[in-house]
């Protein structure tokens, strides 16, 4: 019962989720080998070589690994997935994109976004965006899994796996880099933040939205969402959107201002550990979700929030 | 350039409905409850209508593998603009089990007898939230493949697609043929025009059938129960911002 655990990182560090994806891993196994595939990428691979729970680590280290292309990642995949009866990534864009590929070419279905373990072959996966539970018995042999990382634990360190090298298969040569422009934000990204700060309509408009709500969020380190009526209305970006259609979260504390709670927008948030909200209407539906509600005038309400914290 | 979009899009629960699970708890509740087109794949409808709009593509054609029933989203993505439709038909039992990889397996079976240019779909239907059919169908044709599209540019035999992927933006050059799945920030799908609508009556819909094309849609994966999630339930009211801070530093000790 071979494990193989695909690492995110940025060459030089672990991004957070892959510590996630080898908790679940080793929900499946005693121990896991982690795959390292990028360019100068022997940091990252150290890291993974210090987490408590590795095996091996793999290294796969090419230039056109630099960049993270399905093509070629799915291909490395499946040229070492021999021996492996899990191979498991985080349902990350990053995982999302090649891992389907991946269970494609073993012709084996993809196991997405698990949010438990329940035995070596079934599995819980939130389906309508998390307001149903589908738990799924795989009938594979090689089980493709991405990984729900909100739902597990952080790996802890104290391993020190040893590093392999692996041959990558040459280029696929068929997608190029354009350009990444990644957010320069200090802030947290939405999909991963401990803390979300969200706005909804009844912030009236995109300036206020930014005066009431972007000093909460810089004081508590917390990532901005918004309500899709917020995005819809012009206040932020499409990519503040939480809900069905946008982002799922589940943070430690997610703050809802001026937000109903629409279904749509539940759909996206109702996973998180504390949910506060903040509306002047004491019968918006977001109340029958939050575990503190305060009802008031938020433009008094979150510049005193602010203050006191 | 010639080019031919194949649009594949699933009918699904419509986004607004609060589904149910059925009391055995073995699936949601799809009877009486409206059903409507992904919306992700509204979006990839409109993406395409757009290119032969803007004259880079001549012919879009759409597909769904499903029910007879599945025959109401065809015709509302002939409405949005698209040429000619495909019913690659299952029956119920068939369409509950009907999962990625096999649809994946139908449309490249498809892929082969019409011969597209590019592939767009929805990045994931919002039902089982998979995400994979897209990917799998670009693995299997052995074509590249830019998932998560905000933004589409057809030039000189590649597609130059921005990305949305966490943290940021990324903009890939692919080589065509090629697979792109949707995300929200694409576009902004048009109202169906009710002259539309009637022109789409008129439009062609051919009909297929699964074993047809010679494909396996057995299932890979079991369902074995559908439950609700751990129900949330209201909590309290605090009067001023003061009780709040105090609940939020000493009862959950989240800050």
């Amino acid at each position: 019962m071979s494990i193989l655990v695909i690492a995110e990182h940025d060459n030089a560090t672990l991004k957070a989720g892959t510590r996630n994806t080898l908790s679940a891993a080793l929900k499946l196994g005693i121990t896991a080998d982690i795959l390292v595939a990028g360019y100068n990428c022997q940091p990252a691979a150290r890291a993974a070589a210090s987490l408590a729970g590795v095996n091996k680590v793999k290294v796969a280290d090419a230039a056109h690994l630099a960049d993270g292309f399905a093509e070629n990642l799915a291909s490395l995949v499946v040229s070492i997935a021999a021996g492996y009866s899990y191979i498991l990534a985080p349902a990350s864009t990053y995982g999302k994109n090649f891992m389907p590929r991946v269970a494609a070419l073993l012709d084996v279905a993809q196991i997405s976004e698990i949010s438990a373990v329940v035995d070596a072959n079934t599995f819980v996966r939130p389906i309508y965006a998390g307001n149903a539970l589908a738990t799924v018995e795989s009938k594979d042999a090689v089980k493709v899994i991405t990984v729900r990382t909100t739902s597990f634990d952080a790996a802890g360190d104290g391993g020190s796996a040893a590093i392999e090298n692996v041959l990558s298969p040459a280029d696929l040569g068929c997608t190029t880099l354009v350009e990444r422009e990644l957010s320069v934000s200090e802030r947290p990204e939405l999909g991963a933040a401990k803390i979300v700060v969200s706005g909804g309509r009844g912030l009236g408009n995109g300036e206020n939205y930014q005066r009431v709500l972007a000093p909460l969020a810089d004081k508590l380190g917390a990532a901005l969402g918004a309500s899709r009526a917020a995005v819809d209305a012009g206040f932020v970006p499409n990519d503040y959107q939480v809900g069905q259609t946008g982002k799922i979260v589940a943070p430690q504390l997610y703050i809802a201002v001026g937000i109903s709670g629409a279904i749509q927008h539940l759909a996206g948030m109702k996973e998180s550990k504390v949910i506060v909200a903040i509306n002047k209407d004491a019968d918006a539906p977001i109340f029958q979700v939050a575990d503190y509600g305060l009802v008031g005038d938020l433009f008094e309400l979150v510049p005193q929030l602010t203050a006191a914290l | 350039m010639s080019m031919k979009i194949l649009v594949p899009i699933k009918r699904v629960v419509d986004y607004n409905v609060k589904i149910r699970v059925k009391a055995d708890n073995s699936a949601v509740e799809l009877d009486n409850v409206k059903m409507s087109m992904n919306p992700f794949d509204e979006i990839a409808v409109e993406e395409a209508v757009r290119l032969k709009e803007a004259g880079v593509a001549v012919e879009v054609v759409v597909v769904t593998c499903g029910i007879a029933a599945a025959q109401d989203i065809l015709r509302s993505a002939l409405a949005l603009g698209a040429d000619r439709a495909i019913l690659v038909e299952v029956d119920v039992a068939q369409s509950e089990t009907l999962q990625p990889l096999a649809v994946a397996k139908l449309l490249k079976a498809l892929v082969g007898q019409e011969q597209p240019g590019l592939v767009i779909c929805g990045k994931q239907a919002i039902d089982d939230d998979a995400n994979q059919t897209g990917q799998m169908l670009a693995a299997l044709q052995g074509w590249p493949q830019a998932t998560f599209a905000s933004k589409v540019v057809i030039a000189d035999g590649k597609a130059t697609v921005t990305r949305e992927v966490d943290g940021g933006l990324e903009t890939l050059a692919v080589t065509l043929p090629a697979v792109i799945s949707t995300d929200l920030r694409l576009n902004e799908p048009r109202y169906a025009t009710l002259p539309n609508i009637m022109k789409a009556k008129k439009k062609p819909l051919n009909i297929l059938t699964a074993a047809s094309l010679g494909v396996d849609v057995a299932p890979r994966l079991i369902t074995r129960s559908v439950n609700e999630p751990p129900k949330r339930t209201a909590g309290i009211r605090v009067g001023d911002v003061a009780q709040l801070v105090d609940k939020l530093k000493n009862e959950p000790k989240i800050i």
